[in-house]
């Protein structure tokens, strides 16, 4: 049977829309794919999904009745993993789900449940790595701006652990790949795309930008970063392993004087 | 704030603080309701990590490491010839705020030497957390120490701005205390953890009743102890530990291998090795004792006093256990699951789960992430193969440690390498 292509927007909603999709056509053999992944093949059947809101919200009501908070919530992280093939793995775990009376999201035996489940664990390793990575530094209009290039798409789900902690500043996140931040503006965050001058170094503290304090409190925790480690106990082994090189770039503890 | 002086300063007292192990923000129930600044709910976060691969979650300082005390194993004794500092109330509270709003800490670890007296200094501590907390608004991280003899109504205080409480042991063992710190008695340490103990017993009764009673110390307590100083066996060690978890309700006990800082002949020389094997196996010991179940004495006693180096402790009781298995993957309850060497609790989770929708064969235990290496000799799954010879303990043994690679394989190895 020929394969059918659905592309969808890349947004959550659009892909739940092209679950809709499936499950309205009984479409049989399908691959559902981002539409800037997108790889059709001449002559192949070809679908473009038009994101609805209704639709998409009735397949996630749908999945409620047959998941826990826990599996519909690993379902979300799987999708952000941005993998390529994800959607048809996250089909195939939702098509299980819904032909079963219970809740199957702990059925580890099963390769797709498994497999979102360990993508999901990917995603959350990343977002709490982002959720300790992070590094304010304050510019001159007063906003502690942090930048990071994480491998998934983890913004919409640190956004909630810094407004709750970072409660009486201002502040931006900026994820330099995905080109787009948040910002949070002491009442509430928004999803921010921001312009930056040219030659903009993500890597620097410009002092035409940066506060001169800011300096002093990089200096001061490169200072403490390398008084509390104990030299005899050297490990760079595990150092790595928990701080891999990817995110040295923006930490400012590992920046070279 | 001068920023030079202070340069200095945490640069002297950051580095006379490292030896204290611990290291946890989590465990507090601070939420951030006031629209303050922190908050210290749910999962602590290592933000980094130094070279020697420990975390970096909160800012680890003393307040001063003047000292009017000289316990042998200590870097700031009074005895040793190092450059002294001391921080004002407020640069530590600067130091923290600027820190903690850039998102390098979860919060502060602040500990001291004791100058003048006991009280005196858990003075100083005290204010620096009520600063934080009633004039910077601060629900982040605060562990404070508790200076060995300080009041009861000192401790009281402290324990309602700060998230936990600690006071370090040291050294395992009273006679060992002795011979190291003459000046120390073990009930100046006992009476401020017993003090806390009972608070925090007593808030929380309160607490069920009154709503508004306040926190106090939310995280509870943590003691820690060097391990390779004053001669103990792993037995003794793992003993003590054992009490203070059952007595004092403590949250954490840390195992410190010693790190050499003193020509004290009394001590391992300078430049010996850290025990850090050892102490890596008496951290398995401790969470095979909290999180699997087992008792302490099925792991270490009379005769059996210290833990193998070459394997992890559990191995290590399965292979004098054999008649416990093999085990049945599909049929064993948690317990049982807990016990079979290769299976953190994550996987006994799995495993629970998965078995209400199939039986689980070899392959379903390898996704899962089952160390099967260690695994395979003890248990049995939906398959016809699986170890069907009668091995002996040392055959199993030898079968692990050659499929294996472990990272301490240098430091265990005893042989001779010629021409290497």
């Amino acid at each position: 049977m020929q394969e059918k292509n659905l592309t969808y927007d890349g947004t959550f909603d659009g892909f739940l829309s092209a679950v809709f999709h499936v499950f309205e056509h009984k479409t049989g053999h399908v691959n559902i794919q981002n539409e800037f992944a997108a790889q059709n093949e001449l002559f192949s059947d070809n679908e473009t999904i038009i994101t609805e809101e209704s639709k998409a919200n009735r397949v996630w009501k749908g999945l409620k009745a047959k998941l826990s908070t826990h599996g519909r919530c690993q379902l979300y992280y799987a999708f952000l993993s941005e993998q390529s093939g994800i959607e048809n793995t996250l089909l195939d775990y939702i098509q299980y789900a819904f032909s079963r009376d219970r809740a199957v999201d702990k059925d580890y035996s099963h390769p797709s449940i498994l497999k979102v489940a360990q993508m999901a664990k990917m995603v959350g390793r990343e977002k709490h790595r982002m959720e300790a990575f992070v590094r304010f530094r304050l510019t001159k209009d007063h906003i502690y701006f942090a930048n990071i290039e994480p491998d998934f798409n983890v913004l919409p789900l640190i956004q909630k652990h810094f407004k709750r902690r970072y409660a009486d500043q201002k502040w931006v996140i900026y994820d330099i790949k995905r080109r787009y931040g948040l910002f949070y503006d002491l009442d509430k965050v928004d999803i921010v795309n921001m312009n930056f001058p040219v030659g903009f170094d993500f890597t620097k503290t410009d002092s035409d930008y940066f506060t001169e304090q800011e300096f002093e409190f990089q200096k001061l925790w490169q200072d403490y970063f390398k008084s509390t480690n104990i030299a005899s106990r050297k490990n760079m082994k595990l150092h790595i392993r928990h701080v891999p090189k990817r995110y040295w770039k923006y930490l400012s503890e590992k920046q070279p004087n | 704030m001068s920023f030079q002086r202070t340069q200095e300063k945490l640069k002297i007292l950051a580095d006379a603080a490292k030896y204290d192990v611990s290291c946890s923000s989590s465990g507090s129930k601070r939420a951030n309701i006031n629209k303050g600044l922190g908050d210290a709910t749910g999962m602590g976060i290592c933000h980094s990590y130094t070279e020697d691969g420990r975390c970096v979650s909160l800012l680890k300082i003393l307040l001063t490491n003047y000292c009017i005390f000289d316990c042998a194993y200590c870097v700031t004794r009074k005895s040793n010839d190092i450059k002294r500092a001391a921080f004002k109330v407020q640069e530590v509270v600067d130091l923290t705020i600027n820190f903690y709003r850039r998102n390098y800490i979860e919060g502060l670890f602040l500990s001291s030497g004791i100058f003048k007296s006991a009280d005196y200094t858990m003075e100083r501590l005290v204010a620096v957390a009520k600063k934080l907390r009633l004039e910077e608004n601060f629900n982040g991280y605060i562990h404070l120490k508790s200076i060995p003899g300080a009041s009861d109504e000192l401790m009281r205080e402290a324990g309602l701005y700060a998230d936990r409480l600690s006071v370090n042991i040291e050294i395992p063992t009273t006679s060992g205390l002795k011979r190291l710190a003459p000046d120390k008695k073990r009930e100046d340490f006992i009476k401020p953890m017993v003090k806390v103990k009972n608070e925090i017993i007593q808030y929380k009764a309160e607490k069920k009743i009154i709503k508004s009673t306040p926190k106090y110390a939310p995280a509870g307590q943590s003691t820690q102890m060097i391990i390779g100083a004053s001669g103990e066996n792993d037995f003794q060690i793992m003993q003590t530990s054992n009490h203070f978890y059952k007595n004092f309700n403590l949250k954490r006990v840390y195992y410190s291998g010693y790190v050499p800082i003193s020509y004290d002949d009394r001590l391992p020389k300078i430049g010996s090795d850290v025990p850090m094997l050892r102490e890596n196996r008496l951290y398995q010991t401790d969470w095979l004792m909290r999180f699997y179940g087992f008792d302490i004495s099925e792991i270490l006693n009379r005769h059996h006093q210290n833990l193998d180096l070459d394997i992890d402790p559990k191995l290590s009781w399965a292979l004098r256990n054999l008649h416990e298995f093999p085990v049945d993957i599909n049929m064993a309850d948690k317990r049982m699951l807990a016990r079979i060497p290769g299976l953190g609790m994550k996987s006994v989770h799995k495993i629970i789960n998965a078995r209400r929708f199939r039986r689980l064969n070899w392959e379903h235990l390898k996704k899962i992430g089952v160390a099967l290496n260690r695994a395979q000799y003890f248990i049995i799954c939906n398959s016809n193969q699986f170890e069907r010879r009668d091995l002996t303990s040392e055959k199993i043994k030898g079968f692990i440690l050659q499929n294996s690679t472990s990272k301490y394989r240098k430091s265990l190895s005893n042989q001779l390498s010629l021409f290497g």
